[in-house]
C-alpha cells in the first residue's frame, strides 16, 4: 500500500517534471530561435518530413474517414427521414473534429515517433553533446526546425485531409445513396461556418506545436530520465512514452479547445 | 535526395495545404475576400435561442445577408442581432424580422418579411417588428397549458 | 599544491582543475580532483575502464554541471560561466568523442564542414577546400562522402579527429584516439598529435588505455584510479613511479583479487571462507 502510494508519487512528480522540461524546451528554443542567424532550409527538410511526407497517409485515412463518416450519418439520418442533412453532418464532423485530430494522430506515428527516436539516438550517442562542443545550439539547429515545421505542416495536412475527407463524404452520400447533389453541397456551404473553419485552423496549429514539443522533448531529455542510461532500449521506451504522450494531449487540447473556443 | 527535389515536393506541399483551406474558408466556410457591399441593419429579439453569427439572413428562401453580430442589452434583457444585408436589397420600416429553424432540428436562421410601407430602413436603423425564436418545450408547454405565456 | 588563481598566462595552465567532485544520481563518480593542463602541451589521462576518465572531460567541457570543486578554462570559470562565454570557449575547442559521435544524417565532408559553415563566412569553395585538407591530415580523403554508418571504428575515429580540429582550435580535446587502430594507423595519428602540438600550438589532452602511444606522445601523464588522479607526472617520473597502481597499470598486471584464482572463483559464486 505505502508502496503503490511511493510509486504514485514518484510518478507524479516525474510527470510534473517532464511537464516542466517540456515548458523549458519550448522557450530555450524560442529565444534560440529568434537569434540571428536565421536559417530557413533546415525548416523546409523538415516539413519536407513531417508534411510533405505525410500526405499519402493522410489522403488515404482522409478519404476512409470520409466515407465511414458519410455512411453512418446516412444511416442514422434516414431514420428520420432527414438525409438531405448528409452535407452539414459529414462537414461540421470533419472540419470542426476529425480532421485536426486525426491528422495530429497521424503526424504523431509517422513522424512524431521518428523526432523522438532520431533526438534520442543523437543523445545517447553524443551527438548532441557534438554539437554543444561546436558552439551550435542543439535548441536551434535540431528543435527549433522541427517545431516550426510541425506547426506549419499539421495545418496544411489538416486541410488537405478536410478536403478529401469531404469528397469521401460526397462520394458516399450523392453517389452511393443518391442524396441530391444540391441538397447536400448547400447543406454544407450554409452549415459551415468561418468560425468552424476557423476552429479547425486553431486546433491544428496547437496540434503541430503540441506533438512536435512532446515528441522533441521526449528524446531530447531522455538521458534525464531512467532511459537515458538504457542506449536503445531507452530509445525505445521513450518512443512509446512520446506516441503516448503526444496522442493524450491532442485529445485533452482538443476538448479545451473545443470548450473555449466552440 | 536532392536539395532541389525536397524544396519542389515541400512546395507542392505548401500549395496543396493553401488550395485546400482556401477551399475551405470561401467555398464552404463563406467567406469572401471581395466583401459585397452591405448595410447593417439592428434588430431585438426577447429569445434568439441557437441563432449563431454567420447565420443567414433570408427573404423568400433566398440568401440576402448573414448575421454579423449578436449582442445582449441588460437593461431590455433583449438579444440585440446585427444584420448585414445586401446593397442592394432594400427593407421597409415594417418589414418583420423572424428567427426560423430550417427543419426540426436544423440551423437556425434569420427571415425577413418585406413590409408594405414606402420609408426604407438606412444603415444603422432597427427593425421594430420581430418574432423571437420558437423553442420546442415552449411548444410543448402551450400545447398543454392552452397557450398560458411563460410565468417564471 | 597551487594557489587556485586561475590566469593560464601566469600559471601556464590552460585548464586548472580544483577539488572537482561529481555523482551521477547518488553514485560517486569523481572525488575531490585537482589536475593542471599545461598549455602548449600534451597531457595524456590513462586509467582502467570505468576510473572516470570520460566523466572528467564531460565536465571540463562543460557537458556536465559537478556537484563540487572549480573548473577553469582558458582562465573562465566554467562551472559558473554563463551560456555566452561556454559557446565562446567552445570555439576554440575542439572535441573527438570516444564513440565518435560524428552526425548519423550527414556525410563525413558535411560533419567536418558544419563549425565552417555555421561559424565563419568562407565561400564553399574555401570550406571544400578546407575539408580535404583536415581529411588529408587523417587519411580520410577517400571517404568524404561516406555515410558514419559505412565507417568502420577507425575510420570515425579519425573522421571525428578530422571534425574536432577543422576550426584549428586552442584546445583539442580526444577520448581513445588509438583503441582499435592497426598499429601503423595509430603511429600516424601519435604524429598528428605531435605535429598540431608543435606546429600549431595547440593545447591537448589524449585519453587512452595505450601505454606505448601514450608515452610517445605525452609531455605529461596522468593516472586515474577509482574517482581519483593517482599521479600526475612527466611520463619519465611516471615511469619510475613507486605507486603500486600506476605500477599495476603500466605492466599490464591484473586485478590482484584475481590473481588467487581459487578464491575468486568462491568469491564469485558466493561461497564464504
Ligand atoms: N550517464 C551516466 N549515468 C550514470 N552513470 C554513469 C554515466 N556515465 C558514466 N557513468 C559511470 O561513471 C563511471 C565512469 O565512467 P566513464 O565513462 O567516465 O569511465 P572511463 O574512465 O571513461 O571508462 P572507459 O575507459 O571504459 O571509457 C562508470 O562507473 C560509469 O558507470
Ligand atoms: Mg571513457
Amino acid at each position: 500500500m505505502i508502496k503503490a502510494l511511493e510509486t504514485l508519487g514518484a510518478t507524479v512528480l516525474e510527470s510534473l517534471e517532464m511537464i516542466g522540461r517540456t515548458f523549458n524546451l519550448l522557450l530555450v528554443t524560442v529565444w534560440e530561435m529568434l537569434q540571428p542567424p536565421y536559417r530557413f532550409y533546415p525548416i523546409v527538410r523538415q516539413m519536407y518530413f513531417i508534411g510533405a511526407r505525410s500526405i499519402s497517409l493522410i489522403v488515404i485515412s482522409g478519404v476512409t474517414i470520409g466515407m465511414v463518416l458519410g455512411l453512418q450519418f446516412y444511416y442514422i439520418l434516414e431514420r428520420f427521414g432527414s438525409t438531405d442533412l448528409l452535407g452539414s453532418g459529414v462537414a461540421l464532423g470533419v472540419i470542426r473534429e476529425l480532421g485536426p485530430v486525426m491528422t495530429a494522430l497521424m503526424v504523431v506515428g509517422r513522424a512524431g515517433s521518428a523526432i523522438t527516436a532520431e533526438l534520442g539516438i543523437m543523445r545517447t550517442t553524443n551527438q548532441i553533446d557534438a554539437l554543444e562542443c561546436m558552439a551550435i545550439s542543439p535548441d536551434k539547429f535540431l528543435v527549433g526546425p522541427k517545431v516550426i515545421a510541425g506547426i506549419l505542416s499539421v495545418p496544411l495536412l489538416t486541410h488537405i485531409f478536410d478536403f478529401v475527407a469531404l469528397f469521401g463524404g460526397y462520394f458516399v452520400g450523392v453517389v452511393m445513396f443518391s442524396v441530391p447533389e444540391g441538397s447536400y453541397m448547400n447543406g454544407m456551404v450554409d452549415a459551415v461556418q468561418w468560425v468552424d473553419v476557423r476552429l479547425g485552423l486553431v486546433k491544428s496549429l496547437i496540434f503541430g506545436l503540441l506533438v512536435t514539443l512532446i515528441c522533441a522533448a521526449q528524446g531530447y531529455y531522455m538521458h534525464l530520465t531512467k532511459a537515458g542510461s538504457q542506449g536503445a532500449e531507452g530509445v525505445s521506451f521513450v518512443t512509446t512514452n512520446a506516441v503516448v504522450l503526444s496522442s493524450i494531449s491532442v485529445l485533452f487540447a482538443d476538448f479545451l479547445i473545443g470548450a473555449l473556443l466552440q | 535526395m536532392s536539395k532541389f527535389n525536397i524544396q519542389l515536393v515541400t512546395g507542392i506541399f505548401v500549395a496543396l495545404g493553401i488550395a485546400a483551406f482556401t477551399y475551405a474558408a470561401v467555398n464552404i466556410g463563406g467567406v469572401s475576400f471581395r466583401e459585397q457591399p452591405s448595410y447593417t441593419l439592428k434588430a431585438r429579439f426577447t429569445s434568439i435561442s441557437g441563432l449563431r453569427t454567420g447565420a443567414v439572413v433570408e427573404a423568400a428562401g433566398v440568401r440576402i445577408g448573414t448575421v454579423s453580430n449578436i449582442e445582449f442589452d441588460p437593461e431590455t434583457y433583449e438579444a440585440v442581432v446585427s444584420l448585414r444585408i445586401n446593397q442592394n436589397v432594400p427593407v421597409q420600416e415594417d418589414a418583420i424580422a423572424a428567427i426560423r429553424t430550417q427543419g426540426i432540428i436544423g440551423e437556425k436562421y434569420v427571415k425577413l418579411t418585406p413590409g408594405g410601407f414606402d420609408e426604407l430602413l438606412e444603415d444603422g436603423d432597427e427593425i421594430l417588428e420581430t418574432e423571437s425564436a420558437v423553442s420546442l418545450e415552449e411548444l410543448v408547454s402551450k400545447y398543454i397549458f392552452g397557450g398560458g405565456s411563460s410565468s417564471q | 599544491m597551487s594557489s587556485s588563481t586561475a590566469n593560464h598566462g601566469v600559471t601556464g595552465n590552460a585548464i586548472e582543475v580544483r577539488n572537482l567532485t561529481v555523482d551521477y544520481g547518488t553514485r560517486r563518480i569523481l572525488t575531490d580532483i585537482d589536475l593542471d593542463i599545461p598549455s602548449g602541451k600534451v597531457s595524456v589521462i590513462m586509467g582502467g575502464s570505468g576510473t572516470g576518465k570520460s566523466t572528467l572531460l564531460r565536465c571540463i567541457l562543460g557537458l556536465k554541471q559537478p556537484t563540487a570543486g572549480s573548473i577553469h578554462v582558458l582562465g573562465t570559470d566554467i562551472t559558473k560561466a554563463s551560456t555566452r562565454q561556454l559557446y565562446q570557449l567552445r570555439k576554440q575547442t575542439g572535441v573527438a568523442f570516444q564513440g565518435g559521435a560524428l552526425f548519423s544524417s550527414m556525410t563525413v565532408g558535411e560533419n567536418i564542414q558544419l563549425a565552417l559553415r555555421e561559424h565563419t563566412e568562407l565561400d564553399e569553395n574555401t570550406i571544400q577546400i578546407m575539408t580535404r585538407i583536415k581529411l588529408d591530415m587523417v587519411n580520410m580523403l577517400h571517404a568524404e562522402h561516406m555515410m558514419p554508418s559505412e565507417l568502420s571504428g577507425g575510420m570515425t575515429k579519425r573522421a571525428a579527429l578530422a571534425r574536432a580540429i577543422v576550426m584549428d582550435p586552442k584546445l583539442l580535446f580526444f577520448d581513445e584516439p588509438s583503441a582499435g587502430l592497426d598499429p601503423s594507423t595509430s603511429a600516424e595519428l601519435d604524429e598528428l598529435i605531435l605535429m598540431l602540438r608543435d606546429s600549431l600550438k595547440m593545447t591537448i589532452v589524449v585519453v587512452t588505455h595505450e601505454l606505448e602511444s601514450a608515452f610517445k606522445i605525452a609531455d605529461r601523464i596522468s593516472i586515474m584510479g577509482k574517482g581519483t588522479i593517482l599521479a600526475t607526472d612527466t611520463p619519465e617520473g611516471i615511469r619510475t613511479s613507486s605507486n603500486p597502481e600506476v605500477q599495476g597499470l603500466l605492466h599490464r598486471k591484473p586485478r590482484t583479487s584475481v590473481l588467487d584464482t581459487e578464491a575468486h572463483l568462491k568469491a564469485l559464486m558466493g561461497v564464504r571462507s
